[in-house]
């Protein structure tokens, strides 16, 4: 174990994109099934509607701008089919009792993820490694990515303080 | 996870080890750090109420250290599982020492949704071998142990 240990090789850098991946593909795969619920719903709420369907979207955005950069850093692959059958499986068998619910785990979804990527841009700025990509680019993708986490957040904190 | 939760959970799994006070050598060794730095953050750990350090004998958590570092032993659990079990990393000991400190709790429970913890966790931790023990790793290396106390 390394205290206060930064990020330090390329490995490391693609480990923890990797992370990020799986991230996306949870809220992802979770803004999918509350969608998926709300078809079900007797009474459908366009607004939440809206935002999960953006939220999906962003997500599957947000994945393939990571996954872009992995591929710079020629990792190891990891399984991504069975990762996703993996995820798709935990989520098939919950569902939300109701529109706060779900707002309450988008909410979550949107501050996990701003959390990973902020935490992550103050490692990559501690560390003073030279990586395969270009540090000031990967950080520069990192940041515009938790911005939108950090719009996301707010956007659902909006509808939520709106049904109060 | 922050510096104090890492010195809290080497804290708790050497006073395991030990089976009594950590000594600041062996919390200075786990941790790759110098006996100053170790001695500055056992420090900071007992203003915050989280430790009890007596000379001569090492360092002993207080009740709310115990909590913290149980917590803090639980996300590295899901640290290591996520890595042995979802992402396949064979090394995934070593390399859960490195992410540990870039991994934030809160990222942590959001990877748990899609691995299948048992509820004792953390208590399936075994600090002999640096792993959860329903990982395959450390089950090979109880069977070495094992073997080497069967010659």
């Amino acid at each position: 174990m390394s205290v206060g240990h930064r990020v330090s090789s390329d490995h490391q850098l693609a480990r923890l994109l990797q992370i990020g991946i799986v991230l996306e593909e949870v809220v992802e795969a979770r803004s999918y099934h509350h969608y998926q619920s709300l078809d079900d719903g007797e009474e459908l709420d366009a607004e939440i509607e809206s935002l999960l369907e953006h939220a999906a979207a962003e997500s599957a955005e947000h994945r393939e701008r990571l996954e872009a950069l992995v591929e710079e850093l020629d990792a190891e692959s990891i399984p991504f089919d069975e990762i996703e059958a993996l995820v798709e499986a935990q989520y098939g068998k919950t569902e939300p009792e109701d529109f706060d619910d779900i707002l309450y785990d988008q909410l979550c979804n949107e501050e996990t993820a701003y959390k990973f990527y902020d935490d992550l841009v103050g490692a990559l700025r501690a560390s003073e490694a030279t990586f395969g990509i270009d540090r000031d680019r990967l950080i520069d993708v990192l940041i515009e990515i938790r911005e939108e986490e950090a719009d996301g957040v707010e956007e659902v904190t909006k509808i939520m303080n709106k049904r109060q | 996870m922050n510096t104090a939760d890492q010195y809290v959970k080497a804290i708790y799994l050497l006073q395991q080890m030990e089976n009594g006070p950590a000594s600041t050598g062996a919390l200075a060794d786990r941790l790759d750090v110098s006996p100053a730095s170790a001695n500055e953050m056992i420090g900071k750990l007992e203003s915050r109420g989280l430790a009890e350090h007596e000379k001569y004998k090492g360092v002993t958590l207080t009740d709310d250290g115990i909590v913290r570092a149980r917590d803090a032993l639980q996300t590295y659990c899901i640290i290591e599982r996520f890595l042995a079990n979802v992402l396949s990393v064979e090394e995934f000991r070593a390399e859960a020492r490195e992410l540990e400190p870039v991994i934030d709790d809160l990222v942590a429970e959001r990877l748990d949704t899609i691995i299948d913890r048992n509820a004792e966790c953390p208590d399936c931790f075994d600090p002999e071998t640096d792993a959860c023990c329903h990982l395959e790793v450390a089950s090979e290396a109880n069977v070495e142990a094992e073997e080497q106390r069967a010659d």
